[in-house]
């Protein structure tokens, strides 16, 4: 289980989270709402330890992330897949040794690692990619071999960072039926963050709403569509005012 | 005015202690040999054989120079023969080092500091850390040592290059033979001119190496992040490269 605790966070003066508490149950995808800018990111990054955080706590399994040295943070993130917003594949390294690349970490045989890879590219729809450099594929392509390199370390939890911003509809569902699959075979516990609404109703157990640092809401996703708080529905329409 | 001062003071400061974590970020680095040993021979190859071309350039041109201006400052008060000791001298001890550490303060610097700030600013940098990768051994420590240890061996070869174009210039341009050329090569020649040339470039390569790494990592700001990163580099790494110059020249001659 991940849970974050009245978490606190600013960069200099601007204040984004503040007081953040949110529980992922195991099993579950929490998608993570909210404005852009509103800390949906920042939280995300608290879980892996990419940031610490002002005040608060962020429970992963049972231990408190900021207590952790670098090597309790280093078994910590060998549970945790992470699919970047631009996929940050290594631009020098093939398709293939992108996605073997925290293989190697785990001291795995050659074959095994090979066979993995062929294996998780295949989940993504892209089998014989190997050899390709990230220069050369589209943007969803990007995308889905930053997928494809999260679900071959066999994580307990992955967690998307606007998994489809930028993309195309057809793309963006695509990916959604991806984060399905991956939730449905290999019954990961995934954390969302997105601002786009489709891909939330899709892919989301339930949804919480990020809005001044904390949370607005949380709910199923009928729960959501239904809400009757001003704020929330205003976000989830997508309206002006 | 004082405040302004004072917030620059302690920014400076900040700046040194970021460092200082740096250095022992990277020390600890040092011990996940399984991690960098892999990657230094790539960087070696990057930093010292696709360097060499550059270093070989400067360095031929330099012993020209050095050959005709020795040659014009003797006019017939000094034996010509010591053109041979003014060029080994001075290639050996001060030029070949420091020219080849500065082309490479640009070159080998600024191209860390562009790739690692683009690491930096797209999150590649971040997905190595969620990969159970510290950055340190992965991409700062095959680089440092990439570069203190190449860099020693572009200088020699630098030297090498640097004293037979003198020698050629001398044998072209100023009627020096052969035999009174090494006569003046080997007159005031000790051991002590080779290896103080050696340690300081091997001083520069970690010096410019660490520089890029610091820097590089650093970047904020997307491509005009990079871009500032790039500059910085070479700057720091140029001052440096004349502030250490001095100091060993202190501290060994």
């Amino acid at each position: 289980m991940i849970e974050f605790q009245d978490l606190y966070k600013a960069f200099d003066a601007k204040r984004v989270l503040q007081g953040f508490s949110l529980k992922v149950r195991d099993g579950e995808t929490m998608v993570i709402i909210g404005y852009s800018g509103s800390g949906k990111s920042v939280a995300l990054k608290h879980i892996v330890g990419l940031l610490h955080p002002d005040a608060g706590e962020v429970i992963v399994d049972g231990q408190a992330i900021s207590t952790l040295d670098r090597d309790g943070l280093t078994e910590v993130r060998q549970n945790i897949g992470y699919v970047f917003q631009f996929a940050a594949l290594f631009d020098s390294l093939t398709v293939g040794d992108n996605v073997a690349l925290g293989l190697r970490r785990r001291a795995l045989e050659d074959d095994e690692i090979s066979e993995r890879v062929r294996e998780a590219l295949a989940v993504v729809d892209l089998s014989g990619t190997e050899e390709r450099l990230p220069a050369e594929l589209s943007g969803g392509m990007r995308k889905r071999v930053g997928i494809a390199r999260a679900i071959a370390l066999r994580p307990r939890y992955i967690l998307y960072d606007e998994p489809t911003t930028g993309l195309d509809p057809v793309t963006s569902a695509v990916i959604d039926r991806l984060m399905v699959r991956t939730r449905e075979h290999l019954g990961v516990t995934g954390i969302v963050v997105t601002h786009d609404m489709r891909s939330a109703y899709t892919v989301g157990d339930r949804i919480a709403m990020l809005y001044e640092g904390k949370v607005r809401q949380v709910s199923t996703v009928e729960e959501i569509q239904h809400t009757d708080d001003p704020i929330v529905r205003q976000f989830i329409e997508g309206r002006a005012e | 005015m004082i405040e302004s001062l004072g917030r620059r003071s302690i920014s400076a400061i900040e700046d040194i202690g970021r460092v200082g974590y740096f250095v022992r970020d990277m020390l600890r680095g040092l011990r996940d040999v399984g991690t960098w040993g892999s990657l230094v021979m790539i960087q070696m190859r990057r930093i010292g054989v696709d360097s060499l071309p550059v270093a070989l350039f400067i360095a031929a041109f330099t012993g020209v120079v050095l050959a005709l201006q020795a040659s014009y400052t003797f006019t017939g008060a000094v034996p010509l023969y010591f053109v041979g000791t003014l060029v080994g001298k001075t290639m050996m001890l001060e030029l070949g080092p420091v020219l080849t550490g500065l082309a490479l303060a640009g070159r080998v610097g600024a191209s860390m500091a562009a790739e690692l700030g683009t690491m930096k600013v797209t999150e590649q940098v971040d997905a190595l850390e969620t990969l159970a990768y510290d950055p340190q051994s992965y991409l700062v420590v095959p680089r440092v040592v990439a570069a203190t240890l190449m860099f020693p061996v572009i200088v020699a070869f630098a030297i090498a290059v640097g004293i037979i174009t003198g020698w050629l210039t001398s044998l072209v341009l100023l009627d020096l033979s052969t035999p009174d050329f090494v006569k003046g090569l080997k007159l005031f020649y000790v051991f002590k001119d080779v290896w103080f040339g050696l340690l300081k470039s091997a001083s520069f390569g970690f010096t410019i190496a660490l520089v890029g790494c610091v820097v590089g990592l650093s970047t904020r700001g997307g491509a005009e992040g990079v871009g500032r990163s790039t500059t910085q580099t070479v700057v720091y790494s140029a001052i440096l490269i004349l502030v250490l110059d001095a100091f060993w020249a202190v501290v060994l001659l």
